[in-house]
């Protein structure tokens, strides 16, 4: 059975790369930008059919069997003395969550664009460089040595960078794409220093070999230690998480399905899927585990702030995503594998979910993504309300829904580690509260109280296309919790204590708490914080902390003024000096060749001269 | 008395340079050329060699002196071509070259002096016997290449000279 | 038949490259092209007369040969040389050798 469907497995990445390439080849053929129906068949239909293939797979291979493992070996890539890599694909219940991730939301959030892009010039395009994610990011997951995700990991770092500046005519998304791709590039060359390191080290880029040897590794092997801290900081890049987080607000510049499948949904959390992945050689390292919680903790709270003062609908969505990542980094911190990817998968559902409606109300206020403006649309949009409210209360983590069942894996965990109440345990209580209080801040103001100055012009812009994705999102977003992964076996971990009832009944109620403040304060949709101005505080949460003026400030203008300093670059002016003191001599010997013949014969009798006086002297 | 007429004659020939060379007038330059030229024959025969002494005085004061005279006459200046002559001889001019050449000149007789031991010796008679029999031996092939250049020069010059109609200065030549 | 001693290699030698530095004054100083040419037969004519002197010294009939050499360069050369100043007196009605120079750079 397993080789039977072996060879079915590089289909899944390999459909929607030929997807890719039957769409920037289309006009090769015709001359002429095909109809937006063919784009969207191939679009589509690529991933509609990985995805099949995956539900395939998954039926009737990893259903009722935990332990399942599938692999394949296409081809040697590189061969290099002790390096030998290939194109090897490797698929367990931990691959196989991201798989269902990828290819099943991946599914619906193209669906969704196929209606959302409709009247777009870069319609096809856009599926192309979609498509080509889908493919990265599959590579990424199924990937069996490290280069090869490493290969994943930057083709979909590339994705990430075109499909934000996806409509460059505007330059800020532009300036907002190359902010992604060199904040990101930062933390992959750090995890690239963390292949080279793992690789001098082990003699293998296989991640089951140096799975098993860094388990068998000395505890706290400085090595292990280094190797595993650069892992992280490209995970951290990747996953928009402290000090590396700025660039993923910025990223919303892009279409909204694209923030939902990329900076919500799948890549940003394919740091969550490498520490996941890598998780032995992080077990083997105190260090560095407690340095991806403390990262996530912190990152959770800072982000969570910032999202309660935005103002526009997007950036409150992306802050919300890096404090869910933050989540999910805390949970890896303190060991709760499962709880992670369990998270990963219902964020998932509901980001996807709030990111689509988000889009949804956007495009009905012609492109209006103000706060401030909105309002009021529970009547005129109740569809997308019902979705979106549905997503907030996932997000939020209220009791039963998907959000609630992964989050609460999550703290019960953190309650666990070190025995009882402790500083990270607290911080994702008081990370929940905010969520609460953010998420349905940004429900009450768009959707209740009075109409805002957009909304008189709104228009349901929803349409099948766009609906079914959303339908089938918010049931995942609802009963996502049920969908437990089995990945017991790949991640061996401690059984679940018990933590006292009143752990179980604060982490219920955090959530509830921010929900009635928000109520308290955005019912009516009349912000008091907008009437009276921003105090010091909230201007500095707006900004994010202030991570973008620090960074301008400690990074990029020295850099600038560097280069100004150097913009004759100093030290190409010693070949323009050279070649300056060559045109001089040039045109010294060019005015002694003046074409007087006695001018000559001067010259003869002065070299005569010395030639003789060379003579006499010797 | 060999010693008597080698220096009056060396003094002959130097002065008559001199003149050559300051002279403002071509014919008067040409006819000193000739004398030093005749001065320098009489050298050649105290030093033993009367066939190049002959070939002085035919070749160069004869056959090549006739023929920059023909050529003075045919551009024939007159004494417009003196005063400009004057002008071109200032005394400024002078001091450059004459410096120069003056540095060179000790240059060389320090390096004439410098094998000083072997002068001594004597002088050898060398008739045209001797040459003759050099020439169309030894260095028969060098002679006939110089008749060659003889040749190529004797066509040059009647190529170059021919008086042709001149359009332009940058006209190609038309034949 | 061997000569009396006294005009004797050095002195010949000396006389050759007095009259040549002469030629070369001349050729300095002189922007007639006919004083030139001039300048150059002298300067010629008192390498010529190292050659003779030379010879006679070492008893070899090569300088005298080579002295026939130089005298039909030297013939072969004024012959070209003066039917270019021709051309140039021709062409450009001066003889200033400083009027060509179309090779300047």
């Amino acid at each position: 059975m397993q080789d039977f469907f072996a060879p079915f497995l590089a289909w899944i990445p390999l459909l929607p790369l030929l997807g890719f390439v039957l769409l920037i080849a289309l006009p090769l053929f015709h001359l002429r930008e095909p109809p937006e129906a063919v784009s969207a068949v191939v679009g589509v239909g690529s991933v509609c059919l990985s995805a099949l293939l995956t539900l395939l797979i998954m039926w009737t291979l990893f259903l009722n069997n935990p332990s399942a493992v599938l692999q394949v070996s296409l081809w040697q890539w590189l061969k290099v003395g002790a390096l030998q890599l290939g194109f090897d694909f490797y698929l367990d219940w931990l691959g196989m969550a991201m798989l269902l991730v990828v290819t099943g939301v991946g599914f619906l959030i193209h669906l969704y664009s196929a209606g959302y892009m409709h009247g777009d010039d870069g319609y096809r395009r856009y599926f192309a460089y979609l498509n080509l994610f889908v493919g990265a990011m599959l590579i990424l997951v199924m990937a069996d040595n490290l280069l090869l995700l490493y290969l994943g990991w930057e083709g979909v770092g590339l994705c990430s960078y075109l499909l934000i500046g996806f409509w460059y005519r505007n330059s800020a998304n532009g300036d907002a794409a190359r902010k992604a791709f060199i904040v990101t590039r930062i933390g992959d060359t750090a995890m690239l220093l963390g292949l080279i390191l793992l690789f001098s080290q082990f003699g293998t880029l296989s991640i089951r070999a140096l799975n098993t040897a860094a388990a068998s590794a000395p505890a706290n092997n400085l090595t292990v230690t280094l190797a595993a801290l650069l892992l992280l900081g490209g995970a951290v890049g990747k996953s928009a998480q402290l000090p590396l987080q700025t660039w993923l607000p910025d990223a919303m510049a892009g279409p909204t399905p694209v923030s939902a499948l990329i900076h919500a949904a799948t890549m940003v959390t394919a740091g969550v899927y490498l520490i996941a992945r890598m998780h032995p050689l992080f077990n083997a390292s105190e260090t560095a585990m407690s340095a991806v919680g403390i990262v996530g903790a912190l990152t959770l709270l800072l982000a969570g702030f910032s999202a309660m003062v935005q103002s526009d609908i997007k950036r409150v969505l992306a802050y919300s995503t890096i404090s869910q990542i933050g989540y999910m980094f805390l949970a890896l911190g303190v060991g709760a594998w499962t709880g992670a990817i369990f998270h990963l998968m219902t964020h998932a559902f509901f980001k996807a979910l709030l990111f689509l409606s988000a889009g949804s109300v956007i495009l009905s206020l012609h492109h209006e993504q103000s706060l401030f403006s909105m309002g009021g649309l529970r009547r005129k949009l109740p569809f997308t309300f019902g979705c979106f409210a549905i997503g907030c209360a996932s997000l939020a983590a209220l009791p039963f829904t998907a959000g609630f069942y992964s989050k609460d894996q999550i703290l019960l965990k953190a309650w666990e580690y070190q025995g009882g109440f402790n500083g990270i345990w607290f911080t994702g209580i008081l990370g929940a509260l905010i969520t609460g209080f953010y998420s349905f801040r940004l429900l009450f103001l768009v959707f209740f109280g009075n109409d805002g100055p957009a909304s008189a012009q709104c228009k349901d812009a929803n349409n099948g296309v766009m609906t079914l994705p959303l339908s089938v999102l918010a049931v995942l977003a609802l009963f996502g919790g049920l969908l437990t992964p089995p990945l017991q076996r790949v991640f061996t971990q401690a059984p679940a204590g018990h933590a006292p009832l009143w752990v179980e009944g604060v982490a219920i109620a955090a959530p509830i708490l921010g929900l009635a403040l928000a109520w308290l304060l955005f019912r009516h949709n009349t912000s008091p914080m907008e009437s009276r101005g921003k105090s010091a505080l909230e201007k500095l949460w707006f900004s994010g902390w202030g991570f973008d003026w620090l960074y301008h400030r400690l990074l990029v203008q020295p850099l600038t003024s560097l280069a100004r300093i150097n913009r004759n670059d100093i030290l190409n002016s010693i070949y323009n000096g050279t070649a300056f003191i060559c045109r001089q001599l040039h045109n010294l010997l060019s005015t002694s060749q003046n074409g007087l013949i006695r001018w000559y014969i001067a010259s003869f009798t002065c070299g005569a001269i010395i030639f003789l006086a060379l003579l006499v002297v010797l | 008395m060999t010693a008597v007429i080698f220096y009056i004659s060396a003094a002959t020939a130097t002065v008559a340079t001199a003149m050559v060379i300051s002279s403002r007038n071509a014919v008067h330059a040409l006819l000193h050329l000739i004398v030093s030229l005749l001065a320098i024959a009489v050298i050649f025969t105290l030093y033993g060699a009367p066939f190049a002494a002959a070939l002085e005085v035919i070749v160069y004061a004869g056959a090549i002196m006739v023929l920059m005279i023909f050529v003075i006459m045919m551009l024939n200046q007159g004494d417009a071509a003196v005063d400009q002559e004057k002008a071109w001889l200032a005394p400024k001019n002078w001091y450059g070259p004459a410096l120069l050449t003056a540095i060179l000149l000790v240059q060389l007789l320090l390096l004439i002096f410098s094998g000083a031991e072997e002068s001594a010796q004597r002088i050898h008679y060398i008739g045209p016997t001797e040459v003759g029999i050099a020439l169309f031996s030894h260095y028969i092939l060098a002679v006939e290449l110089a008749s060659m250049l003889l040749l190529a020069g004797l066509v040059g010059a009647f190529h170059l000279a021919r008086h042709k109609r001149i359009e332009t200065s940058e006209a190609p030549d038309a034949d | 038949m061997p000569t009396e001693t006294l005009p004797d290699l050095l002195t010949g030698l000396t006389l050759s490259a007095i009259l040549f530095c002469l030629g070369l004054i001349g050729l300095l100083v002189r922007r007639n092209v006919i004083y030139l040419l001039m300048c150059v037969e002298i300067c010629t004519n008192a390498a010529a007369l190292a050659f003779v002197v030379a010879g006679a010294h070492w008893d070899s009939s090569d300088g005298q040969v080579m002295f026939i050499f130089i005298i039909t360069l030297a013939a072969a050369e004024v012959a070209i040389a003066l039917a270019l100043v021709l051309q140039f007196f021709r062409r450009r009605h001066t003889v200033d050798i400083d009027q060509l120079n179309g090779l300047r750079g």
